[in-house]
């Protein structure tokens, strides 16, 4: 039966005979390039079927197929396979780097118009659609007051979960807290938002503000920290468990009692790390729109009391600009969404730069 | 980043990074356990003789063990309070509703006899979501495997690093040049689109705006980095040991991407997308910004119109009344449900595979 | 089937770090050459260039001329996919896929060569696996995961996977520093065996195992830490350890130094 199978596919390892490879030269590539351009130039413009954007998207398929053609006919089946898969994967780069550019170009031109004293110095009180000028001095302030709040919740409680799920956790409780913990994190900001708008703004608050539902910073702050929690608890654990076990073991035989050694010992070794993931936390809140919009109320004034009555946020405040007809307010909305990313980007490279110096590292 | 090239080459190995984590410790344990021990042995009483002290039933070890457990509780409680008040905010407005909340195609709970349905939202939301990944997801996979095996070390580590920055940008930025700057090339596309592939149904008539396609491709922009960010993050972790086995086997690059990377990074890279699902179903403004908001189920992703219960939520809670607010949570209620499934489903998987591939390393 | 190899004035960089230096030997065909020396002498660097792996290191380059049966391994018309088939490599720590069977890893190397037909992959996987000496542990369970096994079995089924594409030539980096007595015992006698078909050339920092497995051995040193690795002798293994020609090779394998 061997045989047979053999005859017709002489030796399965089919060992080359010569290690040199027919190889396509190097100027093929561009060639094939320039040859897939203008083939799709003539189809398209021939047929008058679209524009340039076309001729490039019809022309870097015919590459792909051109170069596969090309590179079976002389290198070989596998050859012509890396070629094509390395042309997809570059070109799946490029792709993408378009729209981003896109994104970032149009932020930072749009955003920089409004990049003035007025902007961060006076809030959106008594604004008209006519009016050029107004800023986000109160969205600002929103911002930094409810992530601060949240900031404050999330963390002790945060930590404190992490450490039960580490330290002390055992069999299905901790394992159903960590279950959890992660299908929180898939949970949307906007139900996040509703669920402290009926808890909080809707039953909660009414009994001390008079029977009224009390739209408040602090109620975005309690949507953000739920939204907080989950990413807070997962990093810190990661970096509990990376702790390496002889440290635990060196204070458990000098008579440190275990809670002691957590916090004395665990805790300020994993630091950095927790820290970082803190921080990436509190950017990804700093950027939430749906949850303010729904609990917070908005507003025009400055309100620096995030406990009583309506108060804004930078995301809110790109969103409602976004929103309003004034000729004036593109501007505004670009201008703080910029200023919105600057704070988030400040963030997160601050944090990804002090996990590069946390030395427990993954 | 300063590294040699030389050094990050072996940096992947693994076996020189825990050596050097242990340094740093073993020094911070000696000095912390100076400072916490000295004190700590008046109170022990040890010096006196006689018998051990007894393990005291109410100590701060109790306390502080009390205190982490009821933090780990509180997440249990959060999860059930989200779905019991949600559901009851929800359950009145549901009474209220004088047409199926399954079926009807509209949103009107302010009027009176209020009326309204959520199968176009879940709809709309499950299909541009769907149609996003399908668009991110290939991409993302492409610019991962690129940062991680296909460019230069360095390149890869400073534009990987980029992308985890765009990662962080919020999803409001994204609507906001979606509506602004990407409408009108979306709309040309999409009259192209109808104009030479018009016979396949999903792209049908106009008016070309605000449609089911342009939110869904905001939606892909805004998801790639995020996926890019975590697959690549997997992939990177693949050991060198496999791909170099793979290699002097004679395999191509390709083929030891195929044979090492991508089996090595799958339930890593099925979490990310369904990361990206749970982003990408419960994405409020970006959508709110560029989808149509209309009711009705349709195919046609070129047509102004679609919508999703996130973007519905963002865009109806302002002139809201009571059931209307009891009306919009009760499609948050659906949401939560629809993420929850995926959630679990994506977890139940992982945590599987991640079984099958522990007890085989 | 086995092949000679020739290397003259081979140097190998790291970035701008000279890790060996003109180094020249020749490697009979079916026979075993252990490479030994200290640590950091290059003896990993050398071998790794013999199948261009030195290069998939990024910034590492190979200097001089490498041949196997009179064809350059570096020509420039040289396809390295056909270099590393003909030349298979053991790596120091075993490392089959983890995501595979066993039969997968047996049989991986033949489906990047394009053999699909699961007779041919079937009949070839447990030629490898009885070359291997593996065949009797594992044929019941060839569907389970190949990093289920024993560190010494693992280590043997890279071997098998190794020999599966029928290559003229293996390396073999350390290949039993990580197992245990009994199992690098048992990976002896698979060299013993497989040198009737195969060239066989072995890193080891094992001396005793390279007087067992070896027939001739090349003695590779350094002046100092940084300085590039040299060979300072090569002969068959019998003259090396009984009668070295030169000082330092004797101060080497007496423990002098190293």
């Amino acid at each position: 039966m061997t045989t047979t199978v053999t005859s017709h596919r002489p030796q399965p390892p089919a060992q080359p005979l010569t290690l040199r490879a027919r190889r396509l030269p190097a100027y093929a590539a561009p060639v094939i390039a320039v040859v897939a351009l203008l083939v799709s130039a003539g189809i398209v413009y021939g047929a008058g079927i679209g524009g340039p954007v076309l001729v490039v998207v019809l022309g870097a398929l015919l590459y792909l197929g051109g170069l596969y053609a090309a590179a079976n006919a002389v290198e070989g089946r596998r050859a012509a396979r890396n070629r094509t898969w390395s042309a997809l994967i570059h070109s799946a780069f490029v792709l993408a780097v378009l729209p981003l550019a896109s994104v970032v170009w149009t932020l930072v031109s749009k955003g920089s118009e409004r990049l003035d004293g007025n902007f961060f110095g006076t809030s959106m009180n008594n604004i008209g659609a006519r009016d050029a000028n107004g800023g986000a001095y109160h969205a600002i302030i929103g911002t930094l007051e409810q992530v601060g709040i949240a900031t404050l919740i999330t963390v002790p409680l945060g930590v404190l979960c992490a450490i039960y799920v580490v330290e002390y956790g055992r069999g299905r409780f901790a394992f159903t807290i960590r279950f959890f913990v992660d299908v929180m994190t898939g949970i949307p900001s906007i139900v996040t938002g509703l669920f402290v708008l009926a808890f909080w703004v809707l039953i909660v608050s009414p009994w001390f503000n008079d029977g009224r539902p009390g739209f408040s910073g602090f109620a975005a702050a309690l949507a953000l920290s739920v939204l907080m929690l989950p990413t807070v608890v997962r990093s810190t654990e990661e970096m509990l468990r990376l702790v390496p076990a002889p440290l635990r073991e060196g204070a458990y035989a000098l008579g440190v009692p275990k809670w002691k050694t957590i916090l004395r010992v665990v805790l300020p070794t994993a630091l950095p790390g927790i820290v970082t993931g803190i921080m990436l936390a509190i950017a990804r809140a700093a950027g939430e729109t749906a949850p303010v919009l729904l609990v917070a109320g908005g507003g025009a004034a400055i309100n620096l009391n995030p406990f009583e009555n309506n108060q804004s946020s930078l995301a809110l405040f790109v969103y409602q600009q976004a929103g309003e007809a004034s000729k004036y307010s593109p501007a505004r909305a670009w201008t703080a969404a910029l200023t919105l990313v600057a704070l988030v980007l400040v963030l997160t490279v601050a944090a990804k730069l002090l996990a590069r110096r946390n030395r427990l590292g993954r | 980043m300063g590294e040699s090239p030389h050094r990050s080459a072996h940096a992947g190995t693994g076996g020189t990074r825990v050596a050097t984590s242990h340094e740093w410790p073993a020094g911070a344990s000696a000095r912390v356990a100076e400072r916490s021990g000295i004190p700590g042995i008046p109170d022990n009483g040890l010096g006196g003789g006689g018998g051990l002290p007894r393990a005291r039933a109410f100590g701060a070890e109790r306390a502080f063990r009390g205190l982490t457990l009821a933090a780990g509780t509180t997440v249990l409680v959060v999860i059930a309070a989200i779905a019991i008040f949600l559901i009851a905010k929800a359950v009145p407005a549901l009474r209220d509703n004088t047409e199926s909340f399954w079926t009807f195609e509209g949103w009107f709970p302010n009027d009176d006899p209020p009326k309204f349905g959520i199968g176009a939202l879940a709809f709309g939301t499950v299909l541009t979501a769907l149609l996003a990944l399908l668009m991110a997801v290939p991409v993302a996979l492409g610019i991962a495997l690129y940062l991680s095996h296909y460019a230069p070390r360095r390149l890869g580590n400073a534009l990987g690093f980029l992308i985890d920055l765009l990662a962080a940008v919020p999803s409001v930025v994204f609507g906001l040049w979606g509506r602004d700057y990407f409408a009108q090339p979306v709309a040309d596309l999409s009259a192209w689109l109808h104009r030479y592939f018009g016979w396949i149904p999903i792209f049908g008539d106009g008016p070309y705006g605000n449609s089911i396609l342009l939110g869904s491709v905001v939606l892909a922009i805004m998801v790639l980095p995020i996926v890019t960010s975590l697959s690549r993050e997997v992939f990177r972790q693949t050991p060198t040991a496999n791909e170099e086995a793979a290699l002097a086997l004679g395999a191509t690059r390709w083929e030891m991407v195929r044979t090492a990377v991508l089996p090595y990074g799958r339930p890593g890279v099925i979490a990310a997308v369904m990361l990206g699902l749970g982003r990408a179903l419960g994405e409020t403004i970006a959508l709110a910004l560029t989808l149509g908001s209309t009711y009705a189920i349709s195919f046609n992703v070129l047509q102004s119109g679609g919508n999703s219960i996130a973007a519905n939520i963002a865009n109806r809670f302002a002139e809201a009344n009571d059931t209307g607010r009891g009306a919009l949570i009760a499609s948050g209620l659906v949401l939560f449900a629809i993420t929850l499934i995926v959630n679990i489903t994506a977890r139940a998987i992982i945590y599987r595979r991640r079984e099958f591939t522990e007890s085989a390393a | 089937m086995a092949k000679r190899i020739e290397a003259t004035d081979v140097t190998a960089y790291y970035g701008g770090f000279k890790a060996i230096e003109n180094i020249n030997l020749t490697v009979e065909p079916k026979t075993v050459t252990a490479l030994i020396g200290p640590s950091g002498c290059g003896k990993s660097t050398f071998l790794r260039s013999v199948n261009r792996m030195h290069e998939v290191l990024p910034g590492a380059r190979v200097e001089g001329s490498l041949t196997i049966d009179n064809q350059d391994i570096y020509d420039r018309d040289v396809d390295v996919t056909a270099v590393r088939r003909m030349i298979g490599m053991v790596f120091q720590r075993p490392n089959p896929f983890p995501t595979m069977s066993i039969f997968e890893n047996v049989v991986a190397g033949l489906r990047l060569n394009g053999v699909r037909r699961k007779s041919i992959l079937e009949e070839a996987a447990e030629k490898a696996l009885r070359s291997a000496n593996l065949w009797d542990e594992v044929k019941d369970r060839l569907g389970k995961p190949g990093a289920g096994l024993s560190g010494g079995q693992q280590q043997r089924l890279c071997i098998a996977r190794t020999i599966a594409v029928e290559p003229q030539v293996v390396l073999m980096d350390e290949p039993c520093s990580a197992l245990d007595p009994i199992s690098t015992l048992a990976i002896e006698d698979l060299m013993f065996q497989l040198k009737d078909k195969f060239t066989i050339i072995i890193v080891t920092h094992n001396m005793q195992q390279a007087a067992r497995v070896s027939d001739r051995t090349a003695f590779f040193s350094i002046e100092k830490t940084g300085d590039p690795g040299r060979l300072i002798e090569y002969d068959n293994t019998q003259k090396i350890f009984s009668n070295p020609s030169q000082k330092k090779t004797e101060d080497y394998i007496t423990g002098r130094f190293g």
